[in-house]
């Protein structure tokens, strides 16, 4: 018998899940359960919204509405639902390459417009089910099946770029400290507008491996070993926050939803103005 | 309200994440699977549940008996 965390939340018969022993998707999925639960949000009014790829497999083991739809395009549908049914807390979990490389010009957009969904990736550096791929979330110099030599590109900082674009909750979470991200996931899915928590993951079967980082002890050690607070990373310089992980919150604004702005011209034109 | 240790080895794949951060020792792995060892010393911490990738090992609590 699974506790009543998961027997709430997720859909028994569906467990245990195809992800690798190890794998920091199944801890990440778990405090998204546990921040929903802790704030109390009605199951039925939860709506998950996943594309393609390792983490998007979590809208078929979590219990709420959701919705598996196409690779790179879960927060364009996220907006579809959030537009037609503005009562809904629509969530996307995305994986760093659904979100940022095939699903990049929704992220920016669904951010700058400010739309009221919450979206959580699971950041693991690297396509783990098509085969070990290097993602935009890669760091340069490191290895991938499609960067033997390693990689010579730059990886995307998701969250920075999100908050670039105008997201109006930021904040990056990692596998290691649980309790930590289920508190920012909550202050996500609490913030009125676009908000994106980073969760920095953990692949031992493709990133660990190719990248001879260990299992999914040492490259959880690592995540406890070397995360920093934002705080202390804002007084360090590029050269001491090499290949340190940030946790805490990015940004937090007020800006105007887009749902909102829409009912607004909605109410406007009734009244004939 | 007391609390209870539970493992589900059943979903367990041998990670070995909770035997790693568990501040008592209190788990093993053992052929693949989570064992219990000492069971004694466990504090029902739940930093076992909090980091098991799978949800085989958590902590329930169970109503005192009146």
């Amino acid at each position: 018998m699974p506790s009543e965390l998961i027997l709430k939340y997720m859909r028994e018969e569906h467990l245990p899940h195809i992800w690798c022993p190890g794998c920091g998707h199944g801890i990440l999925m778990r405090n998204v359960a546990q921040a929903i639960k802790n704030l109390g949000i009605d199951q039925e009014k939860v709506c998950l919204v996943s594309g393609i790829g390792c983490a998007s497999r979590a809208a078929g083991y979590m219990d709420f509405q959701t919705m598996h739809t196409t690779h790179g395009r879960a927060i364009a549908y996220a907006t579809g639902v959030k537009m037609a049914r503005p009562d809904l807390e629509v969530i996307v979990i995305a994986g760093d390459g659904d979100c940022a490389a095939i699903g990049g010009n929704h992220l920016i957009h669904a951010a700058r417009r400010n739309i009221g969904i919450t979206v959580i990736v699971f950041n693991n550096d690297i396509y783990g089910m098509t085969g070990g791929q290097y993602s935009p979330t890669t760091p340069h110099g490191e290895f991938g099946t499609t960067a033997p030599y390693g990689n010579i590109d730059r990886p995307f900082d998701i969250a920075v770029l999100a908050a670039g674009a105008g997201a109006s909750y930021v904040a990056k979470g990692t596998t290691y400290h649980a309790q930590q991200t289920i508190k920012l996931i909550e202050n996500g899915i609490k913030h009125k507008g676009f908000s994106l928590i980073d969760c920095a993951g953990i692949c031992p079967t493709y990133y660990g491996r190719k990248n001879k980082k260990g299992g999914a002890v040492e490259m959880m050690r690592y995540q406890r070993d070397n995360t920093i607070t934002v705080e202390q990373a804002a007084k360090m310089t590029r050269e001491e926050k090499e290949g340190k992980l940030i946790l805490g919150k990015i940004a937090e604004n007020d800006f105007p939803e887009f749902s909102d702005e829409y009912q607004k011209i909605i109410d406007r034109l009734k009244e004939g103005k | 309200m007391t609390k209870k240790l539970i493992v589900n080895p059943s979903w367990c794949k041998g990670c070995g994440i909770c035997v790693e951060f568990c501040p008592k020792k209190v788990l093993k792995v053992v052929k693949e699977k989570i064992t219990v060892v000492n069971y004694d010393d466990c504090i029902k911490c739940g930093l076992c549940e909090l980091r098991c990738p799978d949800y085989a090992i958590y902590i329930e609590e169970v109503r005192d008996e009146e």
